[in-house]
């Protein structure tokens, strides 16, 4: 379901619209597993949407097509805002969804890649997903295909030695296929990244590495989609990163910033608020 | 051994990359690669050592070396192997099953991918290069992992019988543990019968009175001690038990029915490794009989030159012989 031959401002409505859903759905879910990852879903939900309405080739009718292109969440606990679009464009029926967290359900908190269609690997142990995409996007090299890979990193999972390797080996290999995007909500679980253990400044690390380095407001779809425009062609011979500005549980002002909300249980009234100010947009 | 070049003490050789001729799995590769395009081959700054440069050299652009990133590595091989990919990794055994069993359990073994993780220089072979170069649990912890099949070969035949089956027939993870390829070899070279089949123990010497099961190049030992053991009137059963996981049940019946007793040998801790596989079936199944593990016995190995230190362990043909012989004296 793309919306690349859309007039570009209803491709952006529409995206809107889909990470509207995107967040409300993660209410839904999170109210049967009574504990979930809101606040770090929230601050990608524009994100997930403007690559899977916009910028991801894909086959929803054929899950395994070989030149698909490929979405790793390296913070795989942001799975319950993505299950909702994948449902939504036909990897599966929404109604599967109802099943949650519940005992042997495919749906958990971290995303399995051999139970749910359109999954394109397992994620759970933070700071691998960027690994994995060098290892795929050396895969696209052997076989000439054209594909990108896409791998979704937290601004926590920066702390991560393993990215770091993942990071230089990009560059040595001259990965142009690869593409790094951090969603930068500036918490973790005990807090303040900066506080906690500063991982800044991203833009210098991720340079020194050989990377092409562009920011962006990560919750602006407009901006989402010239960023992608603007990708280098596959076959150039840098990998590129995406630093996407955000906050975490956005568009719930109590959930706004706060590391609390990183992994929390709403009450019925807050699910009440919750879902009115996602509708009304704030 | 074989070679004026080879000190039988220090395991050292005047040329040290080109005698460690039990190391096949490049070679192997190598000889499959245009037959098997899906092969690619991983290392982190051995490749030379591990000779997994024998296939780089002939298909460069399948053939990566990661620098000293063992980690990212394994996780890359994984994201590899997802692309349809069979993807073969090797570095020393203590940087990869030790250091990467997160990597490896996480992103290789829960997604059931075809990453072929080739460990060499395991156990205690590295001698005086330090305990951190040792390795005596990477047994224990490949064969604690679902989906994974874990391969100890008694020498270079066996390891690239098993590689060539691992590449035509053979799906899913898959541990090999190997030495530092200057074993001396108990497999006929260019045989035209495969001689070594995944899952299958190989009986390498048959007898009545005891039963000695070792994996790796305690094979070779364990033939050695069998030979000693004759000359004092014991008749002894050799069985190498290339594949620790799924391990071969009925062989392990067998040999406690017939022989009454079983000595398992690894250069491995007896915690979890080979002898503990063995310990598991034989009192699961009730069929009991005169056991012991022999290996590491739960410490941190010490150092020395390679022979010094695998007669320190008993883990040489007289030591084996001994253990024997201490068991079947047991009331």
């Amino acid at each position: 379901m793309s919306t690349q031959t859309l007039e570009k401002s209803e491709a952006v409505n529409l995206i809107r619209e889909k990470a509207k859903m995107s967040r409300l759905e993660t209410i839904r879910l999170i109210s049967y597993a009574k504990s979930g990852h809101y606040g770090s879903s929230f601050s990608c939900s524009e994100i997930f949407a403007t690559l899977y309405y916009y910028q991801l080739n894909y086959d929803s009718k054929n899950p395994k097509w070989a030149e698909r292109d490929r979405f790793v969440m390296g913070k795989g606990h942001s799975a319950v805002g993505v299950y909702p679009i994948l449902a939504d464009v036909g990897f599966f029926p929404k109604e599967e969804l109802d099943t949650y967290t519940s005992l042997g359900s495919p749906f958990g908190d971290h995303p399995d890649m051999n139970k749910i269609k359109g999954i394109d690997f397992s994620s759970g142990s933070i700071g691998h997903g960027l690994s994995v995409g060098v290892g795929m996007s050396l895969g696209a090299r052997v076989d000439g295909l054209k594909y990108r890979t896409y791998i979704l990193m937290g601004d926590g999972e920066l702390q991560e030695g393993q990215v770091w390797e993942a990071a230089m080996s990009a560059g040595n290999f001259k990965l142009g296929n690869l593409v790094a995007i951090v969603d930068n909500n500036k918490v973790t679980v005990d807090g303040v990244t900066k506080e906690l253990m500063n991982v800044n400044p991203i833009k210098e690390k991720w340079e020194s590495f050989g990377w092409n380095v562009v920011e962006v407001d990560g919750h602006d779809v407009e901006a989402l989609i010239d960023t992608f425009d603007n990708l280098p062609n596959v076959d150039s011979k840098t990998p590129t990163v995406i630093i996407c500005d955000t906050v975490a549980g956005k568009g719930v002002s109590f959930m706004e910033h706060g590391f609390e909300w990183h992994v929390a249980n709403l009450g019925e009234d807050d699910i009440k608020r919750a879902i009115a100010e996602i509708e009304g947009g704030k | 051994m074989t070679t004026q070049t080879f000190h039988k003490d220090t395991w050292e050789l005047f040329k040290s990359l080109e005698l460690s001729k039990q190391l096949t799995t490049g070679e192997t590769l190598a000889k499959l690669g245009h037959e098997h395009p899906e092969i690619v081959a991983l290392c982190a700054d051995l490749g030379y050592p591990t000779r997994l440069a024998d296939f780089g050299e002939k298909f460069p652009d399948r053939f990566f070396d990661f620098g000293l990133a063992e980690k990212n590595m394994v996780t890359a091989a994984a994201g590899l192997a997802s692309t349809g990919k069979k993807a073969y990794v090797s570095t020393y055994a203590s940087f990869l099953g030790v250091l990467c069993a997160e990597q490896i359990r996480t992103a290789v073994a829960y997604p059931n991918l075809n990453v072929r993780l080739i460990g060499t220089h395991t156990g205690i072979a590295m001698g005086f290069y330090g305990t951190s170069h040792h390795a005596t649990e990477d047994i224990a912890i490949t064969r604690s992992m679902a989906n994974m099949t874990v391969i100890s070969p008694a020498d270079g035949v066996a390891l690239s019988e098993m590689i060539e089956e691992s590449v035509k027939t053979y799906e899913g993870p898959i541990y090999f543990r190997v030495s530092r390829g200057r074993e001396t070899p108990i497999y006929e070279n260019n045989s035209s019968n495969i001689q070594n089949k995944i899952g299958k123990a190989n009986v390498v010497r048959e007898g009545s009175d005891i039963t000695i099961i070792a994996c790796g190049i305690e094979v070779k030992q364990a033939l050695e001690a069998a030979e000693l053991l004759e000359r004092e009137n014991i008749s002894t059963r050799v069985i190498d038990m290339h594949t620790i996981k799924p391990i071969d049940q009925e062989i392990i019946f067998n040999s406690a029915k017939n022989t009454g007793a079983i000595l398992t040998v690894e250069e491995h801790n007896v915690q979890g490794g080979l002898g503990s596989a063995v310990a598991e079936v034989l009192m699961e199944s009730g069929n009991f009989c005169k056991f012991k593990r022999h290996g590491i016995y739960d410490e941190y190995s010490i150092i020395g030159k390679p022979y010094y230190l695998y007669h320190h362990y008993k883990l040489d043909g007289e030591g084996i012989a001994d253990e024997a012989k201490t068991l079947l004296n047991q009331s």
